[in-house]
């Protein structure tokens, strides 16, 4: 088995508010390895987004804290670098970023071409040669890549998308720009925090197919973010699911779909929207993570919980090889 | 059949395409003759692929956008070319909920503040009553009461949403127009909040334009369903008809690219030919034709009329039967 790319260990993250300090993530275990895709799948506020941000270094600095954990990557741990190294060689560079909202990330006030040129003053793959072609060469070539690339996105005509403005592009476009910004420093990772979730199908299935592309041909590992499981079917290699701040069950596609182990896992399967079983949510709401329940996380939700899961947190459990999972009662136990 | 609660007679909303100078050297089609009937109380899907222009109808119908040409009739009146403040009574009536759900919320407000603000602006209500409409909708929505006094960059994306959807059902309008009103939630959410869509629509007799790209959620909720290309409604009819069997091309690709967990994946079974085109110079004849399996010589040089040539369906192309 190939050894992980990236490795998480043990990460806790708080965020102090006035309402009191939440332990956003607790506890969280995650290997990622080259060329692999991973769903991370769960309800808003698990904790995506703030995993994907802590990875990348960019957690808002005055709400959070790091409380415990290590982001092994490339030999070193990421939560250790220093803000100027990470920014400098792992940010925008070996590690890219889609992030969910595109209309945030920017700048109405210059063009696309502008921003993307300003990028690549910084990003570019050249600046990393060992002769870098210099002015004018230098910029050629980075625009002809660039625009190699908003055509791999499949955005028609790119010489004019890249007069225009930000708002002057529709949510899809916007997405496929952030895809092909991302791709431009060739990176070893991509963080794609649910980068289809604007998207229509048709749309969705060229983008996914595109991710897909990428990380057979160029072994780019994907952490994929997203709350559908249909995209995730279509594309994962393993998926991740996430419950109030951490993984409570991990498996291979095949195994995730067909053998589900987490009682959550199941619930989330049965609320796909279907012509025969109706619209089927999971009852209660996710547990206020300032004062979150003893015990499993998903217990108040749970119609398993026993004493036991009121007291005890779940430790990781091996199912078969590459399947885990956090819980005291666990499926296999009880049902076929 | 009743009379429509509103009806979109051919319109239009282009934009002007400017160069370096700012000088108009062209049109931006995102509206291209549009034409369709809401009934009341009914759920009016509107699918299509990103850009296609449904934002743009849900923002022309609101007044948000004024229209290139065309009549939006709501009400028995014509609201097309009033602008937001012209029209301000009845927009109480007529809510659009944002696709961008920070988009809604202003930064430096509290929850709890942004959800009172249309209250103030368009009710009479005093703070104890506006405190406990805003904490039922809360409540519905699925946010417990603390979330009143947190700030839209405390709560994640997903809650932002919830937070937009509670907003606009303060108000209890007549039609909502829903921008993608699902997208970012999980599926369980999604279910809850679907149902709490149509337990509201019960209640108050609602009616919903409902603008998403999620086709099985359109396939569960809508009553009817439009499907938008470079434009245009190029599909409309009933759901089941359409789902069952699809006349246009283009409804027919969208309908293969879901991905069905268990099946054969789409990413490798599916393929639209070709980009699809810039809206500043759509094809000749059919705006289909350059990605269309079925292209025929007369694709170029005809426009297909929409045709209601099936019961209770329509569609925009020569060879559709
Ligand atoms: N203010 C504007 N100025 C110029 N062009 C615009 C403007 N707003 C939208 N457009 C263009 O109009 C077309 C339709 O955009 P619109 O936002 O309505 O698409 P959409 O169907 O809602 O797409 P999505 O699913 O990505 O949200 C696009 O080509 C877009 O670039
Ligand atoms: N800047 C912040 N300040 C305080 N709380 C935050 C902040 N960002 C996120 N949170 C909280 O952290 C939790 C996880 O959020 P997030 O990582 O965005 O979830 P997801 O991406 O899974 O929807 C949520 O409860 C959210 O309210
Ligand atoms: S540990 Fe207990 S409460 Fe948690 S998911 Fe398993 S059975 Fe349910
Ligand atoms: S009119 Fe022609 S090009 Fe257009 S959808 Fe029909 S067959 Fe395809
Ligand atoms: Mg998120
Ligand atoms: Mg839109």
């Amino acid at each position: 088995m190939d050894a992980d790319l990236i490795t998480v260990r043990d990460l806790r993250v708080s965020f102090a508010s006035d309402a009191g300090i939440a332990r956003v993530l607790d506890g969280v275990q995650c290997g990622i390895r080259a060329g692999e895709i991973r769903g991370l799948v769960g309800e808003s506020g698990c904790g995506k987004t703030t995993l994907a941000r802590a990875i990348l270094g960019i957690l808002p600095r005055n709400a959070a804290r790091i409380d415990s954990g290590t982001v092994m990557f490339g030999g070193r741990n990421l939560l250790d670098l220093p803000e100027d190294r990470l920014a400098a060689e792992v940010r925008g560079r070996e590690i890219a970023y889609i992030p969910q909202d595109p209309s945030t990330a920017f700048n109405p006030v210059f063009t696309i071409g502008t921003q993307i040129a300003d990028l690549m003053r910084w990003k570019s793959p050249l600046a990393r040669a060992a002769n870098p072609p210099s002015g004018r060469a230098r910029r050629e070539a980075d625009l002809a890549r660039v625009i190699e690339l908003l055509r791999l996105v499949q955005l028609p005509n790119p010489e004019a998308l890249l007069r225009k403005y930000p708002h002057e592009v529709s949510g899809g476009q916007r997405q496929r720009l952030m895809i092909a910004m991302a791709l431009l420093p060739e990176p070893k990772l991509v963080i794609a925090d649910e980068p289809t979730t604007a998207l229509d199908v048709t749309v969705q299935a060229q983008i996914l197919k595109l991710l897909k592309q990428l990380a057979r041909e160029r072994n780019v590992a994907v952490l994929f973010t997203t709350h559908d499981l249909g995209a995730a079917y279509e594309i994962c290699d393993r998926i991740t699911v996430m419950y109030a701040g951490q993984e409570v069950e991990e498996a291979p596609v095949s195994e995730f779909f067909d053998r589900p182990s987490h009682p959550y896992t199941r619930k989330l399967l049965d609320s796909l929207p279907s012509a025969e079983t109706g619209l089927r949510g999971i009852p209660g709401e996710i547990p206020r993570l300032i004062d979150p329940p003893a015990g499993c996380r998903f217990n108040p939700r749970c119609e398993r919980a026993s004493d036991l899961c009121r007291t005890d947190r779940p430790p990781p459990e091996p199912v078969s090889p590459g399947h885990m999972v956090r819980c005291h009662h666990r499926l296999t136990e009880f049902s076929a | 059949m009743n009379a429509p609660i509103l009806e979109v007679r051919n319109l239009r909303k282009y934009f002007p395409v400017r160069n370096l100078w700012k000088r108009r050297i062209g049109w931006l089609k995102a509206l291209d003759d549009v034409s369709f009937d809401v009934q009341p109380g009914e759920i009016l899907g509107i699918v299509g692929e990103s850009g296609c222009g449904k934002s743009t109808l849900g923002k022309t119908l609101m007044g948000i956008h004024t229209a290139t040409q065309g009549q939006v009739v709501f009400q028995g009146r014509d609201i097309a070319k009033l602008r937001p403040h012209q029209s301000r009574d009845l927009r109480q009536h007529l809510q659009y909920c944002y696709q961008d759900p920070g988009a809604s919320l202003d930064p430096r407000w509290t929850i709890r503040a942004s959800l009172h603000e249309p209250l103030i602006v368009h009710t009479a209500l005093k703070e104890p009553e506006r405190e406990q409409r805003v904490r039922e909708i809360l409540a519905a929505v699925g946010l417990p009461a603390t979330h009143l006094d947190l700030y839209p960059h405390e709560i994640s994306g997903g809650q932002q949403r919830r937070v937009g959807l509670a907003r606009i059902l303060t108000l209890k309008p007549s039609v909502v127009i829903l921008d993608e009103p699902t997208s970012g939630l999980d599926v369980s959410v999604q279910a809850v909040i679907l149902k709490l869509f149509l337990s509201l629509q019960q209640q108050f007799g609602l009616t919903y334009l409902f603008v998403s790209h999620d086709l099985s959620v359109v396939r569960m909720i809508c009553d009817r369903v439009a499907v938008m290309y470079l434009g245009r409604v190029v599909e409309i009819g009933e759901t089941a008809k359409v789902f069952h069997s699809p006349r246009h091309p283009y409804t027919q690709s969208l309908l293969a690219a879901i991905p069905k967990i268990g099946g054969p994946r789409v990413t490798d079974t599916f393929s639209l030919e070709g980009e699809p085109p810039s809206p500043t110079s759509l094809p000749s004849g059919c705006r289909f034709r350059t990605r269309c399996p079925k292209a025929q010589a007369i694709c170029a040089e005809r426009d297909p009329a929409l045709r209601a040539d099936w019961p209770g369906q329509a569609a925009a192309c020569h060879f559709a039967e």
